[in-house]
């Protein structure tokens, strides 16, 4: 049997979700939409899985977390639901229960924080709400794991029995006869669609859309039911959204009178105040928000993230050393070993270095989102982000984004809705990543060693400046539609979970290296063979003659335009693909220097001037992200196509806007 | 008894709900959130740049920004 796990986001739906599974669970994606989707079996039940759908408020179909529920519910028909309920804000959890209950699938409350409620001097009559809702309740505290196992007994129970829904009528008067005429109206239809009767003809009278569609109602019929709206409308003096919305709260409002004792202010909530005091304070929030992210880059891109990545890869150097020398007793064939230790395994485990910091980076970032600190940094910082048409939440990926892009993707999927996902995804390679610093700081060296300062700042702050504008053209171009509403709960503080920020740095973590073995490992491979073989495959010597240089020579013409034709600086910028770091060391290589820095710069004198070596670096700064990151986008945009897109789109704007500083340049120098 | 939108209500004041404005799912997502008429709701604080606000209401706090709050008629306490 399978059931489905239901309820309002922050009311611990996550918590519960790993007490019923325990770690046997895995994360895939529903089809379409990058929403993370489950699943599990439940623990002690072999044949019960259940599966953790996207918190959601209302099965309205405007978010790609309500269209996502929705169509499990209607169309994968699952054997249950648990409907998780916070019996401490019990009126607005009630309003997705009622709607539930519209879909006649058996249905479990499992009335959460319960503790919290009775420890306040809360009450809640729990057989009298079973008896006016008609399904079973459970009270249980899901971070202490209590009463977990009363539920999943009740759940199979109650399964097994198939115990649907009793008939309630939650809506009076007007709205009640509406549902009535329209359910009468339409149930040949609903019964050959598979779809429940109530639920299906309360969404016809919201105006659903997609239910219209979904049913095939024809035009008779449609005009009747506009006719029974508009009567309903006349009569209740609201319309018809309102008008259902209003009955339901209603309804729970007259339920909770009669059988809830609102607790006091709780313990919680008063803690919630006074760290709000200071953490959302007028003048404060803004310095302590910049202060927490300061911190999160020092830890995980400074200090111990660093030592951790050198002791990572001393490992992973080491054991590619044992393989290699185990290559060589066993004399194998040198360009197999070459394949092996200099494509495969440097590739992969130069990727793979990235991991400690990764890792450290979702443990503190979950920290953030489960303690309920990243709704205030949207509340904080979301006039900022406005004018491009996203919300406060995408602040935090793209300030991540000036660390290492592939993170700061991944963890876009904490935003809501499908739309600000995306554009916070094509934003985020515009936050100068910190492998360009290798780059900059080399040219700057060589180029600009009395304004170095400047240059940087310049960079970065064209990076970001550039990126406004093209959110500014996609917002108005590819994302006309409707934004996400920015009506945001602000939850409790509570302190995070170490099991679910644990099972979440491991999810992040699992991603992270399926990729480095698949795609990274494919591009390692393409990359080790364009530079070692020239092009009539013979195995070269000297990276100059390789095929990558010849790729180098034929792409330089592209590059004069912009300032730099010159085709050692068009081999380095595609090296540049696997990692920013290697555009340095490619230099290195062609300019036949053994990474000696002084060396180096001089040499680059040779083929740079100042103005052009400037154009390098905005383009550097500009074009295609690196393989690892898009990779990502590929996942996280959910298709190779977009992912080419962003490929092509980034280094079309790095031309254009190099083309543009050269020129410029030109003409005032 | 003194109409206003919500967008004009100082902090730590009350009111009522009168009328929700705005469409589609904006509008959709204000309702299910618990914005329905003759529902109490109190400015709880103003964002460092002075919007989004946020609101204490049915037990919970919410924020939204001015722009939709002005789409909310309400009526002072």
């Amino acid at each position: 049997m399978n059931f489905a796990l239901i309820g309002n986001p922050n009311c611990g739906k996550t918590t519960l979700f790993n007490q019923l599974t325990g770690s046997k669970q895995h994360v895939g994606n529903f089809p379409g939409v990058t929403v993370d989707k489950k699943e599990g079996s439940i623990r002690k039940q072999e044949d019960a899985t259940v599966v953790d759908l996207p918190g959601i408020y209302s099965l309205s179909p405007y978010t790609s977390e309500e269209i996502v529920t929705r169509d499990f519910l209607i169309r994968e028909h699952p054997d249950g639901i648990i409907n998780i309920v916070d019996a401490s804000n019990i009126e607005r959890n009630l309003y997705l229960t009622l709607q539930l209950l519209d879909l006649e699938i058996p249905t479990i409350v499992a009335l959460n924080m319960m503790d919290v409620v009775t420890a306040n001097g809360g009450k809640i009559d729990i057989k009298g709400m079973e008896k006016k809702l008609g399904i079973p309740i459970i009270p249980i505290s899901a971070s202490k794991n209590q009463g977990v196992d009363d539920l999943i007994t009740r759940a199979v129970q109650m399964v097994r029995k198939k115990e649907i829904p009793e008939k309630r009528d939650f809506c009076s008067g007007d709205v009640h006869r509406a549902i009535h005429s329209t359910a009468h109206l339409i149930e040949e239809e609903a019964r050959s669609h598979g779809v429940a009767l109530k639920f299906a003809s309360i969404k016809l009278i919201e105006g659903d859309e997609k239910m219209m569609k979904e049913l095939e109602i024809q035009e008779p019929e449609q005009d009747i039911i506009h006719h029974i709206v508009d009567d309903m409308e006349f009569h209740c003096g609201m319309d018809r959204e309102a008008a259902l919305a209003d009955s339901r709260y209603q309804y729970i409002e007259k339920l909770c009178s009669e059988l809830v004792v609102k607790p006091h202010e709780t313990l919680g909530q008063k803690r919630s105040v006074k760290i709000d005091r200071i953490l959302t304070h007028r003048i404060f929030a803004i310095p302590i928000f910049l202060g927490i992210m300061v911190f999160i880059f020092w830890i995980t891109f400074g200090v111990v993230g660093s030592t951790l990545s050198d002791w990572f890869s001393a490992g992973i150097d080491y054991l590619v050393g044992l393989a290699d020398s185990g290559l060589q007793t066993l004399q194998v064939n040198e360009t197999l070993r070459g394949l092996l230790i200099d494509g495969v395994c440097s590739g992969v485990g130069s990727v793979l270095s990235f991991l400690p910091t990764i890792v450290l980076l979702f443990f503190l970032l979950s920290i953030l989102e489960d303690s309920g600190y990243m709704a205030r940094v949207a509340f904080v910082m979301d006039r900022l982000l406005r004018k491009i048409g996203l919300s406060g939440r995408s602040f935090v990926p793209m300030l991540i984004g000036f660390g290492c892009s592939v993170p700061a993707i991944m963890a876009t999927r904490t935003l809501s809705g499908d739309r600000d996902r995306k554009l916070t995804i094509l934003l985020v390679p515009f936050m100068s990543c910190s492998a360009k610093l290798p780059i900059y700081a080399m040219f700057t060296a060589a180029f600009f060693e009395e304004y170095r300062a400047l240059v940087m700042v310049s960079l970065y702050v064209g990076g970001v400046l550039i990126g406004i504008l093209c959110g500014l053209v996609m917002k108005k171009l590819m994302f006309s539609g409707e934004p996400v509403p920015f009506v945001m709960e602000l939850p409790e503080y509570r302190m995070p979970a170490a099991q679910s920020v644990l099972l979440h740095m491991w999810d992040r973590a699992k991603a992270f290296m399926k990729k480095a073995f698949t795609v990274i490992f494919v591009a390692s491979i393409i990359i080790w063979f364009l530079q070692s073989f020239d092009i009539r495959f013979n195995l070269v010597s000297d990276s100059r003659d390789s095929m990558l240089a010849d790729l180098g020579h034929l792409i330089s013409p592209l590059l004069a335009p912009v300032g730099f034709g010159d085709w050692r600086a068009a081999t380095a910028l595609l090296t540049g693909f696997s990692a920013k770091e290697a555009v340095v060391s490619t230099f290195a290589v062609l300019l036949g220097v053994s990474g000696e820095s002084a060396q180096l710069t001089a040499l680059l004198g040779n083929i740079f001037t100042p103005l052009t070596a400037y154009c390098f670096l905005v383009f550097c700064l500009l074009y295609t992200p690196c393989v690892a990151a898009i990779a990502t986008v590929r996942k996280e945009l959910g298709g190779t196509r977009q992912a080419i897109g962003v490929v092509v789109f980034q280094t079309l704007i790095a031309w254009v806007v190099t083309f543009v500083v050269y020129h410029v340049g030109l003409l005032i120098l | 008894m003194i109409l206003l939108t919500l967008d004009q209500l100082e902090i730590g004041r009350e009111a009522m709900i009168i009328a929700v404005g705005g469409q589609g799912g904006l509008r959709r997502r204000l309702l299910d959130m618990g914005l329905t008429p003759h529902t109490k709701v109190r400015i709880r604080k103003v964002a460092p740049m002075g919007d989004p606000i946020e609101l204490t209401l049915r037990g919970y706090e919410l924020t939204l920004r001015l722009e939709d709050a002005r789409k909310i008629e309400i009526e002072e306490l």
